[in-house]
């Protein structure tokens, strides 16, 4: 089995992570907003993992574990969220649900 | 017999609670029974009270209710005593207040705010009762406060009209200056003799000051700043005309034959430190003088019934400082209860000649009303009469005891005297002016007007022409309050003297009869002459003090609060208050409600903090 070089698994979750930003930051429809965190949440574990193989540690799997778990709970609460937001104003659009402002 | 001390004012003040907790709502037969049947039931214990000390002057009853404030040394308990000088006080304050609370249940029969007049009118009775028992002077402040605040709010009754809340914060500003006085007064007197018990005080006086000794003046000046203020006494007399603003028998009661007296009542009281300070009671009896002069000048040029009525008792009250000035304590506390007598019963004559005229307050739209206001008319004789001082008549027997002891008094004893016989000439003039303005010659206006009276109305009115008429053989059980110092002994005048004191009212009478009663000089006549009408304007204007206050302490005042309308030093800490709002008003900008505004700003933090850090790691 070739190792895959660190730099090339550090890149990829870079552009994951880029990836994931963009879409939080230029979507608006707040499902695509949570995709595109789940997206940030992978990148890092991904990040993990690939640190844990250069380092021949099994705790970069361990994180990713935990970042998994971590990811589950958030998609659970963050999908009852927008099905209540949905339910309440109808609407998907963020820049809609703008009510909290100063 | 002690535990009824506290029944006094607690029963006044319970016909208080009564109606102003009611709110307005009761019936007015309900109102009449409690606001006058307190009064009433109070001065059947009043009476109680004061027959054994009238049989024995010496006996003093004492009750202490409860400890009304304690810090560090200072005791003050809720104490209150009754003597001999007490207990003509009480017995004038519920018997005559009982008469005029009778009266005004007619007098006020149609006013929307009954219950209200009654309420307060009762408070004063207890805070005044407070005022006269109270063993300390703290709690006698408390009384002393307590009617001038029911002394405002009654003159300001009618509070629809401005005027009349403007009469009622003069009166209590005017007399606010004075109790400011009393108060450091009292601060003085403990700091000093560590008391204010006022038996404790009188002891403690006499064994540490000497006489004449500057505390002791300076004590006594204080004291008398807070007399001559309630008093309404030369030179803090100006509030008093104008507190005419209220109901009738409220001018009846508080301005004539309670509250003012106050003052009066509060030097005798302390007769023994003014006995300290001879110089002091020299000053007292020269702003009687002053104030008993000036006021009966003024008396003589007034048109409104009730403002003739307030400037004599000004004059009537002055005599009393007079007679408290030469040391006749007893003499003048016997004016202050024949005074209480008659001019209640002039006050009350007067309201039913104003109510039956239909609010008319101008003597010289009056005239020949005799015959149809046939009760006030006998009420306005009889104490005229006694106000002017007609032999045998009790005004007359009070008025010549005061001034029997000026004239027997070492400094400026002839003097004094002098000025007193001079104001005895011109009390004859003005009360018999009115008397005959009012009563005789013909009608000036309301023609067909007809006397109002009933049984409420008429009935003090008998009874008090029964009092100003017989009330000089009324023995006071003041003996051993004053000592034998201030007790009316045998005078040795000669008989000359005597009859130009006897002479001087009827001189004035006469001299009225041939102005206003038949018309020998018109006064029209007089006034032509530039001298006499100048002198008019002048005393009509009251000696021109409201012009003078006016514009040395109200207008500088007003330009005062004016410069400072905006409170220049707030503007310290409303900058303060501005500056915050500013810095609020630009950061609540940034919170847009926009989640995607929120994620770039975290971004960019981000990629600054980065940024400054790798820079930092290359530098």
């Amino acid at each position: 089995m070739s190792l895959i070089p660190l730099e090339h698994g550090i890149a990829l979750a870079g552009l994951l992570f880029a990836i994931g930003l963009v879409g939080v930051m230029t979507r608006r429809n707040i499902v695509f907003v949570l995709m595109s965190l789940e997206i940030m949440l992978n990148s890092a574990g991904l990040a993990f993992v690939v640190a844990g193989a250069h380092h021949a540690s099994a705790e970069g799997q361990v994180m990713f574990l935990m970042i998994l778990t971590l990811a589950a709970a958030e998609v659970a609460v963050g999908l009852g969220l927008i099905i209540q937001l949905y339910r309440r104003f109808k609407t998907t659009d963020i820049e809609v649900l703008s009510a909290l402002k100063g | 017999m002690s535990e009824s001390l506290g029944l006094l004012p607690a029963l006044p003040l319970l016909g208080f609670l009564i109606l102003a907790l009611s709110g307005g709502k009761l019936p007015k037969t309900v109102v009449a029974l409690v606001g006058a049947g307190s009064i009433g039931l109070a001065f059947l214990v009043a009476l109680n009270l004061a027959l054994p000390i009238i049989a024995d002057d010496s006996l003093i009853v004492r009750e202490t209710l409860y400890t009304w404030m304690a810090v560090g040394s200072f005791e003050a308990q809720f104490g209150l005593t009754l003597d001999g000088l007490s207990t003509v006080m009480i017995l004038v304050i519920t018997g005559v207040g009982f008469l005029i609370h009778l009266y005004s249940t007619g007098f006020m029969a149609d006013d929307p705010s009954y219950s209200r007049f009654f309420a307060i009118m009762n408070l004063f009775v207890a805070s005044m009762l407070i005022l006269v028992l109270a063993d300390n002077l703290l709690l006698l402040y408390l009384g002393w406060e307590g009617v001038g605040l029911c002394s405002y709010l009654l003159i300001g009754f009618w509070y629809v009209d401005p005027k009349n809340g403007y009469a009622a914060r003069k009166a209590f500003v005017t007399t606010r200056v004075g109790d400011t006085s009393m108060a450091l007064g009292l601060l003085l007197l403990f700091t000093q003799l560590g008391s204010l018990d006022i038996q404790e005080l009188m002891q403690a006086a006499v064994a540490n000051w000497s006489v004449g000794s500057g505390l002791a003046i300076a004590a006594t000046l204080l004291l008398l700043g807070g007399a001559v203020g309630k008093s309404a006494q030369l030179p803090l007399q100006t509030w008093l005309p104008d507190a005419m603003a209220g109901p009738t028998p409220i001018s009846a009661l508080i301005h004539a034959a309670t509250m003012v007296t106050a003052g009066v009542y509060l030097v005798a009281r302390t007769h023994v430190l003014f006995e300290l300070a001879p110089s002091v009671q020299l000053l007292v009896a020269c702003i009687g003088l002053a104030t008993l002069l000036l006021a009966g000048f003024t008396a003589m040029t007034q048109h409104d019934i009730k403002r003739i009525l307030a400037y004599s008792t000004i004059s009537q009250i002055g005599y009393m400082f007079l007679g408290l000035g030469v040391g006749a304590w007893s003499a003048s506390v016997f004016h202050l209860m024949t005074h209480a007598f008659f001019k209640a019963l002039l006050f009350l004559a007067a309201g039913t000649v104003i109510l039956s005229l239909h609010h008319e307050h101008d003597i010289f739209k009056m005239g020949g009303k005799r015959r149809q206001l046939p009760i006030a008319f006998a009420s306005f004789l009889i104490g005229s009469l006694a106000l002017a001082a007609f032999p045998f008549t009790s005004g007359y027997f009070s008025k010549d005891e005061i001034l029997l002891a000026a004239l027997e008094f070492e400094t400026y004893g002839t003097w004094l005297w002098l000025g007193g016989v001079i104001g005895a000439v011109l009390t004859g003039f003005y009360s018999f002016r009115l008397v005959f303005v009012v009563f005789f010659g013909g009608s000036n206006g309301h023609h067909d007007a007809r006397e109002v009276t009933g049984f409420s109305m008429a009935a003090p009115l008998f009874v008090l022409m029964l009092l100003a008429l017989v009330g000089g053989f009324l023995t006071q059980p003041t003996a051993a309050v004053f000592g034998a110092h201030g007790q009316a002994g045998e005078h040795t005048v000669s008989a000359a003297l005597h009859a130009v004191m006897i002479a001087a009212p009827l001189l004035g009478m006469l001299a009225s009869y041939l102005v206003y009663g038949i018309g020998l000089i018109a006064p029209d006549t007089i006034l032509r002459s530039g001298v006499a009408r100048g002198l008019h304007t002048f005393w009509f204007s009251g000696w021109g003090f409201d012009w003078v206050y006016q514009r040395v302490f109200v207008a500088p005042f007003l330009w005062l609060a004016r410069l400072n309308k905006h409170d220049i030093f707030d503007s310290v800490v409303s900058l303060l208050v501005r500056l915050t709002e500013t810095a609020n008003e630009l950061l609540a900008r940034s919170q847009t409600g926009s989640l995607r505004w929120y994620v770039l700003s975290v971004v960019g933090g981000m990629v600054v903090v980065l940024l400054a850090t790798d820079l930092g790691g290359l530098l």
